[in-house]
């Protein structure tokens, strides 16, 4: 197989794609099963560990995992010559797998859009990366919670819609 | 009424109903 070989960049980007996807949907449920649940047992003098030095951390794989799984994601489809049928949820493809790819793919692009545009301009104010007054900490704070948790419930199907675009079932 | 999505429990059941109601909307549109 050469590097010029179409079959040798599907590789390559289907790796990276579910490596980079790990690292995204790996960080948001440990926000979501073990972080946040966690939280308010922690005594308050050990809380600051968790947000001065875990949680912007896990924060910048958790943005940077998920903007990796979408532009290799992309690229994977374009490379497969599936990315027009799919996000056109293939209407007409009388295909499971095109269709589930389809219905996968935008259920990722709305998460990816969650996490950059509503969760993580909240976390800044949170951690005082952007001035906020208590008030607007506190609503960004419900704000990036429940972003959290809807991006947790989407990834059930959007994994399940992925995992169709292989298995068809 | 308490939000849903306060509960984890409540969050991952929502999650599996929208699978099911994907999984029946794909079918519907692949035609197969």
């Amino acid at each position: 197989m050469e590097f010029s070989d179409p079959h040798w960049w599907n590789l390559c980007f289907r790796w990276l794609h579910i490596a980079s996807g790990v690292m995204w949907i790996g960080h948001l449920w440990y926000f979501n099963f073990t972080q946040s649940p966690t939280m308010p047992k922690i005594p308050m003098e050990l809380r600051p560990a968790i947000g001065k030095f875990i949680l912007p951390e896990a924060l910048f794989w958790f943005r940077w995992g998920a903007m990796a799984t979408i532009v290799t994601g992309l690229i994977l489809a374009w490379l497969r010559g599936v990315i027009g049928p799919a996000l056109s949820l293939g209407v007409g493809a009388h295909s499971l797998q095109v269709t589930g790819l389809g219905f996968g793919m935008w259920l990722g692009i709305i998460m990816w859009f969650n996490v950059w545009f509503i969760i993580w301009p909240c976390q800044k104010k949170v951690m005082g990366i952007t001035e906020a007054t208590d008030d607007e900490k506190k609503r960004a704070a419900r704000i990036g919670a429940l972003a959290s948790r809807t991006n947790t419930l989407l990834s059930i199907p959007m994994l399940y819609g992925m995992a169709m675009s292989v298995y068809g079932l | 009424m308490k939000n849903p999505l306060d509960s984890l429990g409540q969050t991952i059941a929502l999650g599996v109903a929208l699978t099911v109601v994907m999984v029946i909307l794909i079918h519907v549109i692949a035609g197969v």
